[in-house]
């Protein structure tokens, strides 16, 4: 599953992310802020309107990202307990 | 190296949030010399710090950057400047790489990255005060000797927090760059495998170097859990919102009244006291006026400014754009957008500089198209002697409660109309953009923290002097032109009509009428246009002088001139030019500071272009509908 599927405040560990154009620079940049494989990441928060963005923690740091954004990050649940 | 050799040149980097301008404003103090880089519009800051050691170092605080990879125009410089490849930039002899120490697992990878630039570098463990207070331990020598550079503690926000910096400075041999070349990958292909080998060794360094009891600071959780609460965070922020409007609109006003109050004194003092001729008028209507009218925007400029400095430097302002993102991208604006547009409801010029804090040039910039479309308080006294003349004072009713005042309704409306021609105009600039490429949020939402105040007054004095030099110079120089159009040729002795009328701006408002005809405006209203082009408010005292009245002050204009035009114009005249205020384009100062802001005449050409052909386009539908309607 993605960023955008994972229930709100539930921990997960990124997979990998995936390009949707080649050379996609956002995926890029992604990557470059800490979304590799094995990181911890978690949906803290999200907009008012349509749920977009979302708020991510990843390693020390949270991101605001569009469901676009987030949809390009792959990451498989911690299991069920919420951190 | 001895102490008189030339300065060396020092460049500051790091990730944004990383407290490197307070770091900068801590080595630099006030030796600050602010301009931009060649041919763009991103600020480049130099400083000047003489190290106890007498040794002279010339500090340029570089844009922030996550990575070598640009993903903006801001992180494009940094690398070209750090890698000395930046056409008009000496290259730095030593690079200082400031990192949050509370932080480290994003920083940190920056560090490596730019390790492999290969040229002598510091590393600047800042914030290592928070980073104590939250329980982080580093081990800085093991940090030191894993990564092959010095590493020193800072604080950046506490006098003397940069001693130890600048002690490591003073002992840096720069002969000597980074021994540890991390990557052996080169060329194609390389690019995914070096990213995860940064990715590997950042988690060794943590691993090795750094324990954390917890991953974030409790007080932004707590803090986050309330102000990005869907509805308590909107209602947080509509808060926020309405401190600053009402500063900007309302704590300015005496300060803008007390400096119209001074220049008008010194004007009429100086009127008196010189003899009559060109050159009093040129030193009164033309220079005083001038500078006056520059000035009366600074109170405005500093006070919205103060509260953008400490809500960016809190941490608030990214806050505010993820909650304002999901609507203002639907129409092609971003989060960012949106304080620099609340406060264009006060004077679009300050506005207009607080796009700087969007970082993405094609947000900023239709931000910019669309400042001049909110409703500046400028235009409220044209509003209401309109509104005055023609509007009757009646209530109107919904369901049989008579509780609305029609006047404040046109009034509501005029409001309105502006901020949908706004979001009409950035959604169509967004459907006629060429590129269409997916512009990322990528937003960080930093820590928050308290301002501190040096960087707050540092920040407030950089937007004065922007302001100031740049701006002002360009409004005082229309003004001059403007006094000029007006003032000459002078009336002749036994003019009968007013001396406005033949001046070149009188002619040229007469020439004007064939023009504006078909959008009801008579020649007195053309003429008073010219005027308003230095304010608008100016508009309603120019009609005064055009209708030769005497008037003390623009109340008294007002009061006289109702009557007048309530006689003289139709129904269809008068809603004609409220409607043309919606966009009035004619505003030199709002254009001024576009011109500067964008760096590009072009860019001032489509703004006020655009502006005048809605505002044509407007009127002349509101004028015909209104006539065939029979108001005409």
């Amino acid at each position: 599953m993605t960023l955008t599927d994972l229930p709100m405040r539930t921990s997960a560990t990124v997979e990998a992310v995936e390009d949707r154009v080649p050379n996609d620079a956002i995926s890029r940049r992604l990557r470059e802020l800490g979304f590799v494989d094995g990181e911890q990441v978690q949906v803290m928060a999200a907009g008012p309107l349509g749920a977009e963005p979302l708020l991510v923690q990843i390693g020390y740091t949270r991101f605001a990202l569009r469901r676009e954004e987030a949809a390009r990050v792959r990451v498989r649940s911690n299991g069920a307990s919420p951190a | 190296m001895n102490a008189a050799a030339a300065p060396l040149r020092l460049a500051l980097i790091g990730n944004p949030n990383s407290g490197k301008t307070a770091l900068f404003n801590l080595l630099t103090g006030s030796r600050q010399k602010v301009a931009n880089y060649a041919g763009v519009t991103v600020e480049r800051k130099e400083g000047r710090l003489v190290a106890p050691s007498g040794r002279q170092y010339a500090v340029l605080d570089l844009p922030g950057a996550y990575s070598l990879h640009p993903a903006s125009l801001d992180e494009a410089i940094a690398r070209d400047v750090c890698r000395g490849f930046y056409p008009g930039e000496p290259a730095p002899d030593a690079l200082v790489c400031v990192v949050d120490a509370t932080n480290l697992r994003l920083h940190l990878r920056f560090v490596l990255e730019l390790r492999e630039i290969g040229k002598p570098m510091i590393v600047a463990l800042n914030m290592a005060d928070a980073a104590r207070r939250r329980g982080i331990a580093i081990d800085v020598d093991a940090l030191q000797r894993e990564l092959g550079v010095p590493v020193v503690e800072t604080v950046a926000v506490r006098s003397g927090g940069a001693k130890a910096l600048v002690e490591a400075l003073d002992r840096m041999d720069l002969a000597a760059a980074p021994t540890k070349p991390l990557s052996e990958h080169h060329g194609a292909g390389a690019e995914a495998a070096s990213a995860q080998d940064l990715h590997a060794e950042t988690r060794r360094l943590l691993a090795l170097a750094v324990t954390m009891p917890r991953r974030t600071a409790r007080i932004d959780d707590a803090l986050d859990r309330w102000l990005l609460h869907p509805v308590f965070g909107l209602f947080a922020l509509a808060a926020v919102m309405f401190l600053i409007f009402q500063a900007v609109y309302a704590w300015a006003t005496p300060v803008m009244d007390g400096i119209d109050a001074g220049t008008a004194a010194l004007g009429e003092w100086i009127g008196a006291t010189l003899p009559e001729g060109p050159l009093n008028s040129l030193l009164v209507d033309g220079i005083i006026a001038g500078v006056g009218g520059v000035i009366v925007f600074l109170p405005q400029i500093l006070i919205l400014f103060a509260f953008i400095l400490a809500l960016e430097e809190s941490g608030y302002l990214p806050r505010a754009a993820f909650l304002l993102d999901r609507m203002m991208a639907a129409a092609g604006l971003s989060g960012r957008s949106f304080i620099p547009l609340l406060s264009s409801f006060a004077c679009a010029i300050p506005g207009i500089m607080a796009t700087r804090s969007i970082q993405d040039p094609r947000d900023r910039l239709a931000t910019i198209m669309v400042a001049p479309l909110m409703t500046c308080s400028a235009r409220l006294p044209v509003y209401a002697l309109l509104i005055g003349a023609f509007i009757p004072q009646q209530k109107v009713g919904l369901l049989g409660i008579n509780v609305f005042n029609l006047q404040g309704l046109v009034l509501f409306a005029l409001y309105a109309a502006g901020i949908l021609s706004a979001l009409a105009v950035s959604w169509v600039m967004k459907k006629w953009r060429r590129d269409k490429s997916e512009h990322a949020l990528l937003l960080e939402l930093p820590s928050y923290r308290l301002p501190h105040p040096r960087d707050l007054l540092i920040g407030l004095y950089e937007r004065a002097m922007i302001f100031l030099k740049r701006v002002g110079g360009i409004i005082l120089a229309l003004t001059i032109l403007l006094w000029f159009l007006l003032s000459f040729p002078a009336a002749p002795p036994d003019a009968v009509g007013p001396a406005i009328d033949y001046s070149f701006a009188g002619r040229i408002g007469h020439a004007m009428t064939a023009v504006f005809a078909p959008v009801g405006f008579n020649w007195q209203i053309c003429i008073a246009l010219i005027p308003g082009m230095a304010a608008r408010e100016v508009a309603v005292s120019s009609l005064a002088t055009v209708y030769a009245l005497s008037a003390a002050d623009d109340d008294a204009a007002a009061q006289a001139l109702s009557p007048l035009i309530a006689d003289g114009w139709s129904l269809a005249t008068a809603l004609s030019l409220l409607v043309w205020f919606i966009y009035a384009p004619q505003c030199i100062s709002t254009l001024a500071t576009i011109r500067r802001e964008t760096n590009s005449w072009k860019q001032v050409a489509i703004s006020a272009g655009y502006l005048f052909a809605l505002a044509y386009l407007a009127s002349f539908v509101t004028y015909q509908v209104a006539v065939a309607l029979g108001a005409g």
